[in-house]
């Protein structure tokens, strides 16, 4: 055995964790590493911007469930992924970011390309190193990875001093990292999995709040074996999206400031909620003392910072959501009876659920002008049989996307629910094209979002990326503009788009197709062209302006104080 | 309400920032903090006081044990732990009847004379927080010059509560 270089170390250590694939960007402090990428199986997508790299690490991880991998260089190539991390780290997304450093003699000085990327990014990542030794190389990078997709998943930064990547050191054989302060919870509490089961099996109008916990646990299965044997409804945050089907009857779609009716009503008068992998967000229950004031709550997290940290909860169960769901099902299993009883007792709460659901569905008028929520219901019946994946942009986009969208399956839905980042869009469906080439990814933007990231139609036409970026268009920064209108007597205070670009020039610049529809009868020809068209596409979308996303709760008002259409 | 908490962390460059930010990000409190390496020198001590209620405190220590590098954390109360806290005062005496005041009330406080110069006085107190808070209002009249305080450190103690 002979010495190799930290960049080889590194690149090795990549294999043996089975990755597939980096979004990167080169620079000098780690031109040694691009040096020797072309000797390793990983491909390596070359971004417009360091920002849309790790953006498409954390898309390619949602939809594939492995761990995304960015790498960078150093100074602004790190400050560069900050807001990749932060979205990360909001979402619980599992990626490794590496950023190159100036050498380790020179750190410290102000050298040229130099950021504290460590400093900067501990309270984004769920944790981050910076190696000093390339003996250290390997314990670390494997480190890294642990972290990353284990317990409740998160970004790691891994930052390489140019020396440390240039010298040597002896690959070893890999080792199961241990650490001495991680040591994440898996196994759900048996005897609190029971008193939760009994605590359901008494429950006259029960009903499960689903996260993207669910999601990330890969629980979706499980939960609807339990939901559809138990018959209880269920609703899911925005996160939560897919891990259930939208088309089963027991389905309420979302909750929260833009949920349906049914759904925050059926919070508000539950005697029983089951938490999955959800964390209280405050998009999610409004003014806290009046979410489901009624209800016990009963809590399955990994994370035990989540379990009671907005609300008081009555039974906390500590684990993997997929791990307790199993054990719920086993709890059915011995105590059928009761289980049989239970989801017979449910009639009159979902008769009521069903009169919600009918006293205000989900709706718009769609007139001369071309209704965003139109697009939405469109993009969702001609897509199904093409096996979608749907990543939004951050506002009104994201919402009617939510919204009119009918999701049947996990890990198809990439979106910014935390942090709320705009230009999310198009490098998170860039990395999820790059998983599944077969698949139509659609990304479901607005004209003020895309602008944020929109350099990466270049990345998408140099790779034949097939991505559909769908534009709905109204000229505005819609949701602010719709709290303007709502909350600031139409002050719409620099939410105009006064200029800009012409979208259908601008994907021809980049060597797409771009393509636009003005007239709601142009839409379905329009959609039908761009999902059959091979290569990338832009479709510009001219929709009504000043359409509003309800229902609405004001922000700090109950989740049952809705603005309804 | 005052919480003394006891957080062993890896002694690696980086961690008491990582305890710092996650103070600061969440907005809790920090009343003081110590830190040093233990019997073992991979792992570092930390003595952290902090205020707030139950709600708080419990998010705090969950908070901590979230940090990778963070190995174990024990909240205490300060009746199952010894606590000690020290402070430095250095006092302008000009009068020798104000030196012997001040001496004999040193005395009292258990502390101890480190510099005994023409004009100046410098004082070692150590002692319980509660110790320490009452002497310095006793010897405030003598005018104290200047002060150095440590914060506090503690150890759970074997005989429990």
């Amino acid at each position: 055995m002979k010495k190799i270089n930290g960049a080889q170390i590194l690149l090795e250590i990549l294999q043996e964790q089975g990755v597939e694939v980096i979004f990167g960007y080169p620079g000098g402090a780690v031109i040694n590493l691009y040096d020797h990428l072309p000797e390793y199986s990983c491909r390596h997508f070359l971004v417009r911007h360091e920002q849309a790299a790790v953006h498409a690490a954390d898309g390619y991880a949602r939809a594939t469930g492995k761990i995304g991998v960015a790498l960078v260089t150093s100074g602004p190539g790190a400050t560069n992924t900050v807001t990749g991390l932060a979205t990360a780290y909001m979402d619980s997304i599992p990626i490794v970011v590496f950023t190159g450093q100036v050498p380790t003699p020179l750190i410290g000085n102000d050298a040229f390309q130099e950021a504290d990327i460590v400093g900067i990014t501990r309270p984004c990542t769920k944790h981050n190193f910076l190696v000093k030794r390339v003996e250290d190389l390997e314990r670390i990078v494997n480190e890294a990875f642990h972290i990353a997709g284990s317990g409740r998943p998160g970004p790691v930064l891994v930052d390489l001093p140019k020396d440390v990547i240039a010298g040597k050191a002896f690959k070893k054989e890999a080792v199961k990292p241990s650490l001495k302060g991680y040591n994440p919870t898996y196994n759900g509490h048996t005897g609190q999995i029971k008193r939760a089961m009994q605590m359901l099996f008494k429950a006259r109008r029960p009903l499960f709040y689903v996260g993207g916990g669910v999601v990330l646990a890969n629980a979706a299965s499980e939960l609807t074996e339990l939901a559809c044997r138990l018959n209880i409804p269920v609703t899911t945050t925005m996160m939560g999206l897919g891990a259930f089907p939208e088309d089963d009857y027991l389905s309420l779609g979302m909750l929260g400031m833009h949920g349906t009716y049914r759904a925050n009503m059926a919070v508000t008068e539950s005697d029983v909620m089951v938490a999955l992998g959800a964390r209280f967000d405050d998009r999610v229950t409004g003014r806290i003392d009046k979410f489901a004031p009624d209800a016990k709550i009963i809590h399955v997290d990994i994370d035990p910072t989540s379990i009671s940290k907005n609300v008081d909860v009555d039974i906390p169960i500590v684990g993997d959501v997929s791990d307790v769901l199993q054990k719920m099902l086993e709890v059915i299993k011995v105590s059928n009876e009761k289980a049989e009883l239970c989801a017979a007792g449910h009639d009159e709460w979902l008769t009521r659920i069903a009169h919600w659901r009918d006293l205000h569905k989900l709706s718009y008028v769609q007139d001369d002008i071309i209704k965003p929520q139109f697009v939405v219901e469109k993009i969702s019946e001609l897509a199904q049989g093409h096996d979608p994946i749907i990543s939004t942009e951050v506002g009104q986009n994201q919402m009617w996307a939510a919204q009119f969208f009918t999701f049947t399956k996990p890990r198809s839905w990439l979106t910014s629910g935390g942090l709320g980042t705009m230009g999310y869009g198009l490098p998170a469906a860039m990395g999820a094209q790059v998983a599944f080439p077969e698949r139509l990814v659609i990304d479901i933007a607005g004209d003020g979002s895309i602008q944020m990231n929109s350099q990466e139609l270049a990345t998408v036409v140099q790779y034949n990326l097939p991505v559909k970026v769908i534009i709905l268009n109204n000229g505005y920064l819609g949701m602010v503009r719709q709290w303007q209108e709502l909350f600031f007597d139409k002050h719409y205070s620099s939410t105009r788009m006064n200029h800009v670009p012409d979208f259908v020039k601008l994907a021809e610049a980049y060597g797409a197709l771009g393509l636009r529809a003005t007239r709601p009868e142009e839409v379905e020809p329009i959609l039908k062209q761009a999902f059959s068209h091979p290569g990338p596409v832009v479709v510009d979308v001219v929709v009504a302006a000043e359409e509003n996303v309800y229902p609405m709760v004001p922000a700090g008002e109950a989740i049952s104080n809705m603005l309804l259409v | 309400m005052k919480h003394i908490i006891n957080v062993l962390v890896e002694n690696e460059f980086g961690v008491l920032s990582r305890i710092a930010s996650l103070f600061s990000g969440r907005g809790f409190n920090i009343e003081s903090l110590t830190v040093a390496e233990t019997v073992d020198s991979s792992v570092s001590s930390m003595t952290i006081v902090t205020q707030g209620d139950d709600h708080i405190i419990e998010q705090i220590t969950k908070q901590l044990n979230k940090l990778i590098n963070v190995i174990k954390v024990v909240e205490l109360t300060e009746s199952v732990q010894m606590v000690r806290e020290m402070a430095l005062l250095k006092f302008a005496v000009n009068s020798g009847a104000k030196r012997l005041e001040l001496l004999r009330l040193v005395e009292v406080y258990q502390g101890r004379v480190l510099e005994l110069g023409p004009r100046s006085l410098i004082v070692e107190l150590t002692g319980e927080r509660t110790k320490i808070e009452v002497a310095l209002e006793v010897l405030a009249p003598f005018g104290i010059k200047e002060m150095s305080r440590t914060g506090m450190v503690a150890l759970a103690r074997d005989s429990g509560k």
